[in-house]
């Protein structure tokens, strides 16, 4: 008994064929999916009856200076799976992904924590505000070029 | 004829004894009953994750001491598991043994203190907490001779732990074992056969599964919700492979199948413990790594525990430094947290407090 993590190759086929242009690339360890197709992407992993990722361990946002990576931990509870799901959002100012919120809600306090420390938006979230900082605060302190 | 009320916004917290810690409720009111929740936190922030990555990997240890201050040594058992996955390295098998039985002596006394503070809530003065302190007092005399820290331990390392246990710790431990079931038998028979307990809290506040699971929500809060899901044994990591332990899942959800819950997993890391000390062989207890040391540039792990609230994991990334370049805290308590507005929408102020301390959070984590 114990959670066998899926390869990117096997998430790659199945979200290549159930959304189209949605796979960026992968390796042995992660899928890297297009920014644009996060949500659409993320809504058939849920929903998908052989994958049933249906539980969010985590959402992290990860500064490269010329581009921020979001990185989704998913876990199936009941088919004892997990996966890890990746995407690169470019640019510094105005950045915004797909929000997940609809089909995971336990992306609410997550990414609006992604939102206050590093500054990626997301659209669709029913509360897109700071959660650890106030609002009004200058900047957001975990981004590589804050301190 | 009715009386008219009308709806009043009450701020419960940030200093509020029964908020355990600085935590800040936004509640609306209509009379007795509460229309809507907003949870406010962020006032125990210091930014541990931009901490670390100005640290080196042996200085983060003292970091995660103070993530969640009432289970450091499950705090230090994941980072360092982080950081040994990070390298490609394992802990000597005494190593592993000695982290097992401190995070089990740990999950015993957080849960002891979960326990102390939700009867505190529900009206019971003192007493029963002291009841529960007393015994976790003897757990801290433990940790004591382990590292000579009591709350702040810094017990693991990266590569095993700090020392080996000195030679009066095990008699010592064998003694506390001794006297613990039947001190704890008391506490249990004060608090679960409890009448008022039971008239309090049995069908109050409610989590379907599904909803906790759509929340993310780990740990006792998901198992009393009916669904045996621990990560010890579902991703087993230093020695639980090695032990034989039960699962206690609740089958309601409500307040007091949260709290049964933690009742039954002190038995289980009883149990647990006392395995661990009849297998554990002499033996080196850490690894010898350089003060320093540098994993491979681009090396991430996301190494995860079952804290003593759920599912705790560092997501790390290396870049081939002596700190980590990204060093994420998957915090259980926060994410727990999902689920305030759908457990006290609808029921009475008396009960919101009493639901907050079943979910049992801690602010240093939630916050980090």
């Amino acid at each position: 008994m114990a959670v066998r993590p899926l390869t990117g190759g096997e998430l790659a086929e199945k979200l290549q064929s159930a959304v189209p242009d949605s796979v960026d690339q992968w390796t042995d360890d992660e899928v890297w999916v297009r920014p644009e197709r996060i949500a659409e992407a993320a809504r058939f992993l849920h929903d998908d009856p052989d994958l049933d990722l249906d539980f969010l361990n985590s959402i992290s946002a990860v500064d490269y200076v010329e581009h921020f990576q979001v990185v989704y931990h998913l876990t199936s509870l009941s088919r004892q799976h997990s996966a890890v799901v990746k995407t690169k959002v470019y640019g510094r100012e105005d950045l915004e992904l797909p929000s997940v919120y609809d089909v995971w809600r336990g992306a609410d306090f997550q990414e609006r924590e992604v939102w206050d420390l590093m500054g990626v938006r997301f659209d669709g979230h029913p509360n897109m505000k700071r959660i650890m900082l106030w609002e009004g605060y200058n900047g957001h302190p975990l981004r590589k070029d804050y301190l | 004829m009715p009386i008219r009320t009308e709806p009043m916004t009450v701020n419960v917290g940030p200093h509020h004894p029964s908020t355990h810690g600085v935590f800040r409720l936004r509640v609306t009111f209509d009379g007795e009953e509460i229309l809507e929740v907003e949870p406010v936190f962020g006032y125990l922030h210091r930014g541990t994750e931009k901490l670390a990555e100005s640290r080196n990997y042996t200085h983060i240890v003292t970091l995660t001491d103070r993530l969640d201050y009432v289970s450091s040594m499950i705090n230090n058992q994941a980072y360092c598991l982080g950081v040994e996955r990070l390298l490609g390295v394992e802990a000597p098998l005494r190593g592993q043994y000695l982290r097992t039985i401190a995070s089990e002596l740990q999950r015993i006394a957080s849960h002891l203190i979960g326990i102390g503070f939700f009867v505190q809530d529900l009206g019971a003065l003192v007493t029963p907490l002291m009841y529960c302190f007393r015994t976790r007092e003897r757990i801290l005399d433990l940790f004591e001779m382990l590292c000579g820290a009591r709350v702040t331990v810094s017990y693991a390392r990266p590569g095993g732990v700090f020392y080996d246990a000195p030679d009066d710790f095990w008699p010592a431990l064998d003694d506390f074992m001794k006297t613990f079931r039947a001190e704890f038998g008391e506490i249990e028979q004060l608090v679960l056969e409890n009448e008022i307990v039971r008239a309090r809290t049995q069908g109050v506040s409610p989590l379907p599964l599904d909803l906790a699971i759509n929340c993310s929500v780990s740990g006792p809060v998901l198992r009393a919700s009916g669904l045996q899901w621990d990560w010890r044994k579902m991703e087993p990591y230093d020695v639980y492979d090695r032990v034989e332990f039960d699962v206690p899942v609740g089958s309601n959800g409500d307040n007091y199948d949260r709290f049964w819950v933690r009742f039954q997993e002190i038995r289980q890391s009883a149990s647990i413990i006392e395995q661990c000390v009849e297998q554990i062989e002499p033996g080196p207890v850490r690894l010898e790594l350089p003060l320093l040391v540098r994993p491979e540039p681009g090396a991430e792990t996301y190494a995860r525990v079952e804290a003593s609230k759920g599912e705790l994991a560092f997501y790390m990334i290396s870049d081939g430094g002596i700190s980590p370049y990204r060093m994420k805290i998957r915090s259980p308590s926060l994410i727990n947290l999902t689920v305030t507005e759908h457990l006290l929408v609808g029921w009475k102020l008396a009960d919101m407090i009493v639901t907050l301390g079943s979910v049992d959070i801690n602010m240093g984590e939630v916050d980090r």
